[in-house]
């Protein structure tokens, strides 16, 4: 059994940004445990000259020209933004 | 006018003959919304006012539209499906209020074929989940047995079709999600070749996973709405540029001389017993007339599900990063740019969600990337060479499409790793990217079990052809819940 320990979650969660309670994180260490040990049974198979797969019917590179194009409306865009100000989103300040 | 009666085709022949006028058949549409959906609550959103108005434009069409097999038809949409104007959750409070401003590719075209879309129906929060109980907003339930799930997570559009609130419905399936819930309410539901549809516009969960079907009651109905979403889009590089065939004309009834492969590993020990019996009568039926079928085997198939967990989580890590309360979506925190992501990501996205980030984030981690993603991309060649492997000597493989019948709601609910295994037997399709179709094949103790056809890449036409003949021999698709 793979233990994830509560370090690690926390670890975890602040790249993803995400955050939980104490409660939280002791749930999403077992769970996680489980999950991971579930799928390491993936190294009972010798994958040594396989080949991994990322397009499953082989697709790859797909190019364009680089012509502009029109997108979308910029009120339109705005509608959904949580806050907006001049034809921008407006967010907390990034630089202190 | 009940939709329990009724195809598509014969709506078409009533809306072209002016038999029914497209504005009565969307009124006569909300009716049965309104009779079953309090039981069912298959739909998030309804679209009452403008389904209504272009209902009646569409009355004023009629000779002009009657070449159009979907003209005026009604039509329920998964709620990760973009429509223009209409709100779009992916049921999550973390989208309670948005509002797409363009339309996914596929409601594109299906407005171009003149549907009526009435609404937008429950999933699992953002397609994860297997029994709809994840979805931020209610539980869906099946409308064979209310105290059970429709499965997941095109719950709501499973349920909606057996309910017939509408004659068919989209959904998508990244590890089962079209099948499984197609099973569970026993109507037809096909996962495409992967690159068959556009996923423009479909809300990511999973890229390399995921496709958007139909679900419908028929294998006929089927086919009409994968004619008209299926096909290269320039906007989803994944799409591939192959040619779409007449799916119709596959429907003809003769499966003579049909070679059928049945994977031991799909009727081993988690199967239920009912299940596996209603399956060998399947095999039976296929049988008389006139295809063969023997056992064979997918060694790599047990591997399916891990090497999902960590394939689907960590591409879902990356695919969600982008609901971070800036540019859409509800804002939450009051501090820095940090306290907003972290406030509005945590408070928006429900349990299942933040589970799978959080294994998908920890997938791709420092030191972890070899180890769990590549190595399940590796098994990922494993199981597609099996696929490939049995489907040179064979035209379909054939299993059950879920190990059980709909299973009680909160039954799994605080087991995740108990829930991931419903999708043991769709999870390998979706990893080798064949076409697979569930078709209703009977009941086990008055619930529908469900028959899985997997095909070769883009051959839904053989699908479809042994699905239709079977359905035509054993007229399941007849049955109907009584709500």
């Amino acid at each position: 059994m793979t233990e994830v320990s509560r370090e690690q979650v926390e670890h975890v969660a602040d790249l993803a940004r995400l955050t939980f309670t104490e409660e939280e994180m002791k749930t999403f260490a077992k769970h996680m445990g489980e999950i991971i040990t579930y799928a390491e049974r993936l190294n009972e198979l010798n994958t040594e000259d396989v080949e991994p797969t990322t397009h499953v019917m082989g697709v790859r590179n797909v190019l364009r020209e680089d012509d502009a194009r029109p997108s979308l409306d910029r009120e339109d865009v705005l509608k959904n933004a949580p806050a907006s100000k001049d034809g921008q989103i407006e967010v907390p300040s990034v630089l202190d | 006018m009940s939709f329990m009666d009724e195809t598509i085709a014969s709506l078409h022949t009533k809306i072209k003959n002016k038999d029914v006028k497209v504005s009565e058949l969307t009124e006569n549409t909300y009716q049965k919304i309104r009779d079953v959906d309090d039981s069912v609550q298959a739909f998030l959103t309804l679209d009452e006012e403008r389904a209504m108005e272009k209902a009646r434009a569409l009355d004023e069409q009629v000779d002009q539209g009657s070449e159009q097999p979907l003209f005026g038809i009604p039509a329920g949409i998964k709620d990760n499906i973009l429509t223009a104007g209409l709100k779009t959750t992916c049921a999550s409070q973390l989208l309670d209020n948005f509002e797409p401003v363009q339309d996914a590719t596929v409601m594109e075209r299906l407005n171009e074929q003149n549907i009526v879309t009435v609404g937008k129906l429950n999933m699992d929060e953002f397609a994860m989940g297997s029994s709809n109980e994840n979805s931020g907003y209610y539980s869906t339930k099946n409308p064979w047995a209310t105290d059970r799930v429709p499965g997941g997570s095109s719950g709501g559009s499973a349920a909606a079709v057996a309910a017939g609130e509408v004659p068919f419905a989209l959904g998508s399936d990244t590890g089962g999600s079209i099948r499984q819930p197609a099973s569970f309410c026993g109507v037809v539901g096909l996962k495409p070749t992967y690159g068959r549809v556009s996923r423009f516009g479909l809300v990511a969960f999973a890229s390399s996973l995921d496709q958007i079907g139909p679900l419908t009651r028929t294998v006929e109905d089927n086919a009409y709405v994968l004619q008209e979403i299926a096909g290269h889009d320039p906007h989803d590089s994944t799409s591939v540029d192959v040619d779409v065939p007449d799916y119709l004309s596959a429907l003809e009834g003769n499966i003579n001389g049909m070679r059928i492969a049945v994977p031991k590993e799909f009727m081993e020990e988690g199967v239920e017993a009912g299940v596996k019996e209603q399956i060998q009568s399947a095999i039976r039926t296929l049988e008389s007339l006139g295809a063969s079928c023997e056992e064979v085997s997918l060694p790599n198939a047990n591997y399916a599900v891990a090497a999902y967990y960590l394939l689907a989580s960590s591409e879902a890590s990356a695919n969600l990063a982008r609901f971070d309360g800036i540019r859409y979506g509800v804002r939450k925190g009051d501090g820095d740019l940090m306290d907003v992501y972290k406030k509005s990501r945590s408070e928006g996205f429900g349990d299942e969600v933040k589970r799978r980030i959080m294994l998908g984030t920890f997938a791709l981690s420092s030191g972890y990337y070899d180890a769990y993603y590549k190595k399940a991309q590796k098994v990922r060649t494993l199981i597609r060479e099996d696929f490939n492997h049995v489907l040179h000597s064979y035209d379909v493989i054939l299993g059950p499409t879920a190990p059980t019948t709909a299973f009680k709601i909160g039954e799994q609910k605080d087991d995740p790793l108990t829930m991931y295994l419903n999708d043991v037997l769709t999870i390998p399709v979706n990893l080798s990217g064949n076409p697979s179709v569930s078709v209703p094949c009977g009941f086990s103790n008055g619930l529908p079990v469900g028959m899985q056809l997997i095909g070769k890449p883009f051959e839904e036409r053989i699908l479809y052809r042994v699905a239709h003949a079977y359905e035509q021999e054993t007229g399941h698709y007849k049955e109907k819940p009584l709500l």
